[in-house]
């Protein structure tokens, strides 16, 4: 993803009605002829790309056998037997079902929580970006703060007011921590900064436009690449999001995919506990199917969102 | 159905009147049990709601019929976790006084560590007390501390060894009574085949005590808040360390850890040919070592000298009441159904092993033919290990912590030139000094 090949500079130019399009072309083509004549560099990438796939094709390879072939047959090939299928099904219906409800879950902290997330930091970055007000420099001190604090050192504390709160094993304990993204809040200042010309504005304004107008009507198309990338990053932050709900939550139905996925491979290690090592790893491979489906589908945003805050008025 | 007489019989001749009371709820209330203890049968006539904390998988069948036959009670089972995990909510919920669970699975390693902290409340005043023999010695001793009583046995973990039977066959070696010849055989093993081993052992804490425990050993002292540690005096320890030391430093051990991909994988084709682990380990066998079906036996574990019969006991956990639940007196009722009830043979019949002498002692518990094990009666071997365990062993009232330190003292002796004595010594030194800082008086 993070090499730009020619194919992808290529495609920069595509979705993007920006003028200065051709302009980003022509040094790329110059760095870019050198880059493809190093052997050093293709044998690099070559590598990463090979490090990240591999675990990707080890996935896919091994939600195709029974659980019996899984020890007995090489990992990076396929087994004896060819069992996606039924995998797919055994992961569906284990457990009556509950893999269904996880999924529903974690596409309810996603939709509502990243949704939420990105809302808020379009908002409050386009504000800080294009607004003057008191305190404007101590909201950037936070933010810039807020961005060093991981997110697992807050958790505990969290956790500890949430349940004084009545929170803790509700899905508000997972969706409203979800909603704060400071990395978020950032990028959209930034990027409001750059992408939207102060003069646009005060063109909107003498027009006659109110305040909210001008946001929805002219704003918001110009952060169009940014708001994706926002939602890009919250949407796999959400998707992935492991430690907060395994403290804030007890009660499995809530669980999101991450959790109930790590229920089920703990079963294998507790005294008693049913191995199901083959429906762990179908069910690992469906979790990320919909995350490559949300970077194919968004990357092409992505990739012009990089280029308009790269390109100068 | 059928099992009721039976288990109603068994149960009075052996639980006593609060058995009665209550495996025989619908009928009469007798009224024989204390005056001090809960009467079961109207607590649960009453219902209500509660809610239970556990992993254990054969819980479910449990909690369907119980409530099914006291239709006022809820029972919310919730499994928030695996052993640390649940005890990291356990203690979160505690802290913040919010969200404790009525009942809680706690394994026997753990339980003094939240019954000082008196995190779980004292049984003995809520009927525990008249279980006396009920439950074998092992599990019984260990949710027991001074007078107090702070769980009941669900399950235990007697030890055996477990081997795979076709690997024993094919190098021509006896199956090892004592720890001499099991030395002998981890190398013949070795020999026949380079890739095989006679065990897996990276350094298991709960494995190391457990044969610390079997050689007679009691490094551990607790007394009240009066703690000792003290590995370098202790002869089962040195008894222990000098045989696996051997093993150890002619890497006759695999060296994968237990319940990884790796250690499956092993116990299916042969590289790894025994495991000396606790009496549920035929249900792991079963449905995570399909590979192996057919293969594996049980034998009772070597001993330390020929002719002994000691064993030890290897996991297990009970289920605990939380002090700060809101309903101990069906909590309690409860957890009297699942450990000693009826929901004892729903567990077993589930493929748990159970902690309760009458089960372990009937014939229709022994007899059962394992077809994965050959056919073999493998129940008549563990059960006569759980009336094996060697007595007055003590767990540490802050092993969970000590537990979790074992890799980078104990562990290290797996992965470096470090012997098991040091090992130790560095792990006796860290536990005196962690149970220091947390008030307790520790003494090596």
């Amino acid at each position: 993803m993070s090499a730009p090949t020619p194919a992808l500079a290529a495609a920069t130019t595509g979705p993007s009605p920006r003028r200065p399009a051709p302009r980003l072309r022509t040094p790329r083509r110059g760095g870019g002829s050198r880059a493809r004549r190093s052997p050093l560099l293709t044998v690099l990438t070559a590598l990463v790309g090979i490090y990240a796939l591999v675990p990707l094709a080890w996935l896919v390879v091994n939600a195709t056998k029974t659980q019996g072939d899984l020890f007995s047959s090489f990992g990076l090939w396929f087994g004896d037997s060819f069992a996606l299928w039924d995998n797919i099904q055994a992961t569906l219906a284990y457990d009556d079902g509950v893999f269904g409800r996880w999924f529903a879950n974690t596409v309810l902290y996603v939709v509502v929580g990243a949704g939420g997330a990105t809302f808020l930091a379009v908002l409050g970055g386009y504000a800080l970006a294009k607004f003057d007000f008191p305190g404007k420099r101590a909201v950037f001190a936070v933010v810039i703060g807020a961005v060093a604090v991981p997110g697992t050192a807050l958790a505990v504390p969290t956790f500890l007011m949430f349940s004084q709160m009545g929170l803790t094993n509700t899905p508000w304990a997972v969706i409203v921590p979800s909603l704060i993204s400071p990395f978020g809040l950032y990028l959209m200042w930034t990027f409001a900064a750059e992408a939207i010309p102060g003069e646009l504005l005060e063109a909107a304004r003498i027009d006659g436009a109110g305040e909210f107008r001008t946001f929805f009507r002219v704003s918001l198309p110009l952060l169009a690449p940014g708001i994706v990338t926002v939602l890009l990053f919250t949407t796999v932050a959400t998707w992935n999001n492991y430690f907060l709900p395994l403290i804030m939550l007890r009660d499995s139905t809530w669980y999101p995919l991450t959790l109930g996925l790590n229920a089920w491979n703990a079963q294998a290690a507790t005294a008693g506990g049913e191995a199901i090592f083959n429906l762990v790893i179908t069910g690992a491979l469906l979790t990320i199917l919909p995350l490559v489906v949300a970077f194919l589908f968004l990357q092409r945003f992505w990739q012009s969102g990089l280029a308009a805050g790269s390109v100068k008025e | 159905m059928t099992a009721r007489p039976r288990r109603l019989i068994r149960g009075t001749a052996l639980v006593g009147a609060l058995a009665l009371a209550l495996t025989a709820c619908s009928s009469a209330d007798d009224g024989g049990s204390g005056g001090e203890a809960v009467d079961t049968a109207s607590v649960l006539e009453e219902g209500g709601e509660i809610t239970v904390w556990a992993w254990e998988p054969t819980l479910e069948g449990v909690v369907e019929d119980f409530e099914a036959a006291y239709p006022n009670v809820t029972v919310n089972l919730e499994n928030v976790g695996t052993g640390n995990d649940q005890y990291t909510a356990l203690q979160n919920a505690i802290a913040a006084g919010d969200g404790v669970p009525d009942v809680a699975q706690v394994e026997y390693y753990a339980v003094p560590q939240f019954a000082i902290s008196e995190s779980l409340a004292d049984l003995s005043g809520l009927g525990a007390s008249e279980l006396d023999g009920t439950f074998t010695t092992g599990p019984w001793g260990s949710v027991r501390s001074g007078e107090g009583i702070y769980g009941l046995p669900m399950d235990s973990g007697p030890m055996a060894l477990f081997y795979n039977e076709e690997v024993f066959t094919e190098v021509g070696v006896e199956v090892p009574t004592t720890w001499d010849e099991y030395l002998e055989a981890a190398r013949a093993i070795h020999e026949a085949d380079p890739d095989a081993y006679i065990a897996n052992d990276t350094g298991d804490a709960g494995f190391t005590t457990s044969m610390i425990w079997q050689a007679g050993g009691q490094p551990y002292a607790v007394d009240g808040t009066d703690v000792t540690v003290d590995f370098a005096g202790d002869e089962g320890t040195s008894t222990f360390a000098a045989v696996w030391q051997q093993l150890i430093d002619e890497e006759l051990l695999a060296p994968v850890s237990s319940w990884s991909d790796e250690w499956y994988q092993g116990l299916g084709d042969g590289s790894i040919a025994t495991l000396t682990i606790g009496a549920w380990m035929p249900a792991n066998l079963e449905s995570g070592v399909p590979a192996g079906a057919g293969k594996w036996r049980v034998a009772e574990m070597p001993q330390w000298e020929a002719g002994q019969h000691a064993t030890a006991e290897n996991g297990g956990s009970s289920l605990a009441v939380p002090a700060a639940g809101a309903n101990p007196e069906l909590a309690y009722a409860f957890v009297e159904y699942a450990t000693a009830g009826d929901g004892v043979q729903t567990r077993i019949d589930g493929g748990a092993f159970p902690a309760t002498t009458a089960d372990l002692e009937s014939d229709e518990f022994r007899g059962k033919e394992f077809e994965y094990f050959g056919g073999q009666q493998v129940n008549e071997v563990l059960a006569d290990s759980a009336a094996n365990v060697v007595e007055g062993w003590q767990y540490l009232p802050f092993q969970v912590y000590a537990n979790s330190i074992f890799n980078d003292t104990v562990g290290q002796a797996y992965v470096s030139g470090t012997t098991l004595t040091d090992g130790l010594a560095a792990w006796q030194e860290q536990s005196v000094a962690y149970g220091n800082d947390q008030g307790f008086t520790v003494s090596e």
